[in-house]
């Protein structure tokens, strides 16, 4: 009698791929293409390529990536102002650790701290209120950047210094909206996908609902799916499923974490503080209504309005990371591509953030056998 | 509260107090000490001699501090290495301001780790720098051993089939520190993995002839020390990241950092590669000793070349990915 080897989750995501890739050959043979599903968050870029999917499906599925990496899509005139702003006198600035390499034009947040100046990795927005009561006598400035993901807590952080009323801090706000992004890529035609995996922790906040527009306004399904394996599989599953069925959806298939109507409390709280506004996106231009800035009776934590800091033009570097965040081209495309950029020495955001496309490829998606 | 001044570092009194009251109370003041340097009766065979710098940020972090960092650190590298653990300097550069009580318990740390290593420490040196010139305590320490035939390592008799053998699980000591740091917000009790390796290691030499190389994957984690390896001895690795054994709540610190524990630092690990005829024997020796219980067999030798090799790491999905060193420094992700 043949040993019993219990069922384990290997075997399971083992399975599953095999499961999704028959149903995309039946895609094929009824279309005469494979399908193109772009993954629209940096973090399932991430696990999608370090798991070994997407080198798995690439013959079945084309997955690309989307514009969900807050990095990759934070404009240069930003970083090229907080970089300026290191440079004034009594001034702490605090930021996310994946920002300290992204190249502004003359230099990094990084190569600024190594200069001296004074600049924090800190993991959680409330970190840097701690610094600023610690600090009085200096000026804390924090680069918000992000997404609806970490949108409710840079409000919370607004709430945090007006109910302690600490008078030395503000954000350089330069948050973005997934709606807006998706929509402008949708009504440009250029981006032709049968599918979207949305992005979960966005969903956590905005809901199930907020991704209705994909159905009413361009007839095309989404998934909201969470970051394992096996998550991500079945929401590739489903976008085929779908589409075999002729049907147009949004699935939620992150239903432990993602309710219909998402997070009120976070979405009063980002209401209370913040508005939408015309914001530009790094590669891509300014879109309207893509960003919440702070309202103008917060005025006082609007780094933008407190510190006279000019904002110039960025300086062309040819770095295409703009294409590849709209999944306009892969990043093996572009010829610095491991030609001048790297993990080490990267050119653009994309191959800076761990969450970026670039590195993302360059990391995972290279040497791979299927 | 009692404090280190400059004073401490100016040799008179107060250092004579600091050594008498904090190193010899610890360390012992033996007879081959009384002199600049100790002289010591070494048999005539081949030592091994090692040095590292201890900078570790916080100073005390869970499972340890960097007193016994620093020994374990200093103990591993010769055991890695072959060499029987003999004798330990130890070098202090303490900022002015940092607390005696706090010295005190590193110090006594050290001299417990030592005396479970069997090691002595015989000479060391004190410095007091100015507030701000150093951050809290630096230790540099140097360690000589020696080397036994019947305990030399083969590698030049690596061949494909030979297996990758890790004594642990990974990444223990990287969010040990990352969530010490208190920046974090998580709340793990994951301790570091800070152990000295000697004993189990002789334990596994003395039984087994086909340990051909090991290495302690501190800095960079396994990965890095798996890429040096492929890189300086020739060959090919192929890892299954279904065997590398990592604690649940190492991982799930990591997705939340977007950090990797493959490339997080060891204290307390040590990675081998064996004849793959002695796979099974070396396991079994690993796992019998409290430190090696998780050991794994997580991939093996799978080409020799004469030129660097790779490392390479098969995915759950069953595909295989390059993996290279370790690229510049841990940063935390946004979301």
């Amino acid at each position: 009698m043949p040993k019993m080897e219990p069922f384990t989750e290997t075997d399971l995501i083992y399975e599953l791929v095999e499961a999704v890739i028959d149903l995309a050959k039946r895609f094929k043979e009824e279309k005469g293409r494979i399908p193109v599903f772009m993954e629209v968050c940096g973090s399932h870029t991430m696990a999608l390529t370090k798991t070994g999917i997407k080198a798995r499906l690439r013959d079945y599925i084309h997955l690309i990536s989307g514009p969900g990496c807050p990095v990759c899509v934070t404009d240069q005139k930003s970083i090229d102002a907080m970089i300026q702003l290191s440079e004034e006198p009594n001034t702490i600035l605090c930021t996310f650790g994946d920002m300290m390499r992204v190249p502004g034009s003359k230099s990094t947040l990084m190569e600024e701290k190594t200069s001296g100046k004074d600049i924090r990795v800190i993991y959680s927005p409330l970190d840097s209120i701690k610094i600023a009561e610690e600090n009085p006598e200096k000026e804390v400035v924090f680069l918000g950047i992000g997404f609806e993901t970490t949108i409710p807590i840079l409000a919370l952080t607004i709430r945090q210094a007006e109910r302690k009323n600490i008078k030395n801090y503000s954000i350089w706000m330069t948050t973005k909206l997934i709606e807006p992004v998706l929509s402008t890529m949708l009504q440009s035609g250029e981006v032709k996908v049968d599918g979207f995996l949305l992005p979960g922790h966005v969903a956590v906040v905005t809901g199930k609902q907020s991704y209705h527009f994909l159905v009413e306004k361009f007839a095309i399904s989404g998934v909201i799916t969470g970051f394992e394996p096996i998550e991500l599989l079945s929401g590739i599953y489903k976008l085929i499923q779908l589409h075999l069925e002729k049907k147009v959806d949004v699935l939620n298939e992150y239903t432990h974490v993602v309710s219909d109507k998402g997070n009120i409390v976070a979405q009063k709280l980002i209401e209370e503080y913040l508005e939408t506004d015309d914001v530009e996106w790094r590669g891509i231009g300014v879109i309207h209504e893509s960003g919440l800035v702070l309202k103008g009776q917060y005025a006082q934590y609007d780094a933008k309005r407190k510190f006279n800091i000019p904002l110039g033009e960025p300086t062309q570097t040819n770095c295409r990371c703009g294409e590849v965040v709209q999944g306009l081209i892969a990043p093996e495309a572009c010829r610095f591509f491991n030609n001048g950029c790297t993990p080490t020495q990267p050119l653009g955001p994309c191959m800076v953030s761990s969450e970026g496309t670039c590195a993302a490829h360059y990391q995972f998606m290279k040497e791979v056998s299927p | 509260m009692q404090q280190i001044s400059l004073a401490h570092g100016e040799g008179g009194e107060l250092t004579h107090q600091l050594i008498r009251d904090i190193f010899i109370q610890s360390f012992g003041h033996i007879e081959q000490t009384k002199f600049d340097s100790a002289i010591l009766p070494i048999p005539t065979q081949t030592i091994a001699v090692t040095t590292d710098s201890y900078v570790v940020k916080p100073i005390f972090f869970p499972g340890g501090n960097i007193g016994n960092l620093a020994i374990t650190g200093t103990v591993n590298d010769l055991a890695v290495s072959g060499a029987t653990p003999h004798v330990i300097t130890a070098g202090f550069i303490i900022e002015e301001g940092f607390p005696i009580e706090s010295l005190k318990e590193i110090v006594n740390t050290m001299a417990g780790e030592a005396e479970k290593a069997k090691v002595n420490i015989v000479a060391g040196d004190t410095k007091v720098v100015e507030k701000g010139s150093v951050d809290g305590l630096f230790i540099n320490t140097t360690g000589i051993g020696f080397l036994q035939e019947q305990h030399r390592l083969t590698p030049e008799m690596i061949q494909e089939g030979d297996a990758v053998i890790v004594s642990g699980t990974v990444g223990d000591h990287g969010v040990a520190i990352l969530s010490a740091r208190q920046e974090l917000g998580l709340l793990t009790d994951v301790k570091s993995d800070c152990a000295s390796l000697n004993d189990m290691i002789h334990g596994l030499t003395e039984e087994i002839k086909g340990v051909r190389i090991m290495r302690d994957p501190t800095r960079g984690g396994l990965a890095t020390t798996l890429v040096e390896l492929c890189e300086d001895f020739h060959f090919t690795i192929e890892v299954n990241e279904k065997f590398i054994p990592i604690r649940g709540d190492v991982q799930g610190a990591c997705d939340i950092l977007g950090y990797d524990p493959l490339y997080l630092a060891n204290e307390g690990k040590v990675v081998m590669i064996v004849d793959s005829n002695d796979k099974q024997k070396a396991l079994e020796i690993l796992r019998s000793h409290e430190i090696g219980k998780d050991a794994s067999v997580i991939g093996q030798i799978t080409a020799r070349h004469n030129h660097p090799g790779r490392l390479l790491l098969k995915t759950p999905v069953g595909t295989t990915r390059g993996l290279d060193r370790l690229s510049g420094q841990l940063l935390p992700r946004i979301c």
